[in-house]
């Protein structure tokens, strides 16, 4: 095995496309992918509502190093409908988790999603639910699913159901993880229960920042590819654990928690409530200050 | 949907040994590439699915200033466009020819 190297011109995550993650992610050209665009392997759903196909379906799937050890990789395209969820899209991830399991190789997602693709509402459904069964199945098994978020379509619906079943999470404050995006909540409940267009409000709820002081993410980054490539590296260290001791001891976690902070009416509440002085400040924050500022967070056990 | 094809004469050949290369990406506005060695070496393929229609025109205008102008002999090309303008298609296909001759690793 080579000394493993890693690609050292960092960009903004948030920015890069699914491909420029992987690249950036893993061992430099390390990366080989499975069912690549040249075999066009397109959703057989899209083309009945006119709309434009891509070759990769918004997913990019394949294997790689990562500081020398052999990980499997998958990256959703966020800017291709939305990074969501179709038929073909979630076959590819669906397949990488059982080879994970098969292979007994970790796995890393990296998501960008809205969600299930309405076009292909029911495949897409299905696939969610199967991918959760693969990922419980690899980590039955002792492989880490890691999961990474921190694009510009966040992680929402399905996808942050998937992300509940990962065995780690790593965020940036940009990565947003909800099962409910701002427009669905103000759609069903009205403006007065949420303003999508209220961009802080969106981000104290839903952001990097929040999930991870509500214990809703492990590790908290910089919008940067190395900064999420040394996370990566460092959660594939820690060995986690997945039976029924991790799960009830998460459920009594999340009983606790909603005790403890059910009646706030928003994050800087619950913020207030961790014992964090100047919880207002805690969005201006930068990450160094953030992460001193967040010791007392709520840590979630291997389930979330 | 409309699909358009082309082949057109191109006498130099595309540099490089990859084998294909894809850049961009199909949202509003905006279009991927996908460049695969699999054409005569003096031809270029391209096959176009566009979801802007009746843009025959301005499309061959655009790709063939780009087999004037660059290496394209012995590609491939297909494009999904999600109504890129002329000139980010043509930007994407100088991306595409550039990635391809990039050594590989």
């Amino acid at each position: 095995m080579t000394a493993a190297t890693a690609n050292t011109d960092s960009l903004s995550w948030y920015e890069a496309s699914a491909r420029q993650r992987i690249d950036a992610l893993v061992d430099a050209g390390s990366f080989a992918e499975f069912i690549g665009p040249e075999q066009r392997e397109m959703s057989p759903h899209l083309a009945i509502f006119d709309l434009p196909e891509q070759f990769d379906d918004g997913i990019v799937i394949g294997r790689g190093r990562l500081d020398g050890s052999p990980v499997l990789v998958a990256a959703q395209e966020g800017r291709f409908m939305g990074g969501a969820f179709g038929e073909v899209h979630g076959a590819k991830l669906t397949g990488l988790l059982r080879a994970a399991r098969t292979l007994r190789q970790d796995a890393l997602i990296l998501f960008d999603t809205g969600g299930v693709r309405l076009q292909e509402a029911n495949a897409g459904e299905l696939a969610i639910a199967e991918i959760m069964r693969a990922i419980l199945e690899a980590r039955r098994a002792g492989v880490n699913v890691i999961g990474v978020i921190g694009g510009r379509a966040g992680c929402y619906g399905g996808g942050s159901l998937i992300a509940g079943t990962c065995s780690r999470l790593i965020v940036s404050e940009q990565g947003r993880i909800s099962v409910s995006g701002p427009e669905v909540i103000e759609t069903n409940k009205g403006i007065e229960e949420f303003d999508s267009r209220d961009r802080a409000l969106v981000w104290r709820t839903m952001g990097g920042k929040h999930r991870y002081l509500i214990g809703g993410a492990d590790t908290f980054v910089d919008d940067e590819t190395l900064a999420f490539r040394q996370a990566a590296i460092d959660a594939l260290k820690v060995t986690r654990g997945c039976g029924v001791a991790v799960l009830e001891a998460e459920q009594s976690r999340l009983e606790r928690r909603l005790q403890r902070f059910g009646a706030a009416r928003d994050a800087v509440d619950i913020w207030r409530a961790l014992g964090i002085s100047g919880p207002t400040d805690i969005p201006a924050l930068p990450t160094d200050a953030f992460l001193a500022a967040a010791n007392n967070r709520e840590n979630a056990d291997d389930a979330r | 949907m409309e699909t358009l094809s082309f082949r057109l004469s191109a006498p130099t050949r595309a540099g490089g040994t990859r084998m294909q290369a894809i850049v961009g990406v199909v949202a509003s506005g905006n279009l991927e590439v996908l460049l695969e060695r699999a054409a005569p070496a003096d031809s270029c393929m391209i096959d176009i699915t566009t979801a802007a229609h009746g843009f025959g025109a301005v499309w061959e205008a655009v790709v063939r200033d780009f087999v004037d102008r660059r290496p394209a002999g012995g590609l491939r090309i297909s494009i999904n466009d999600g109504g890129a303008r002329p000139d980010t298609v043509a930007l994407r296909l100088a991306q595409g020819v550039r990635k391809i001759e990039e050594p590989e690793r």
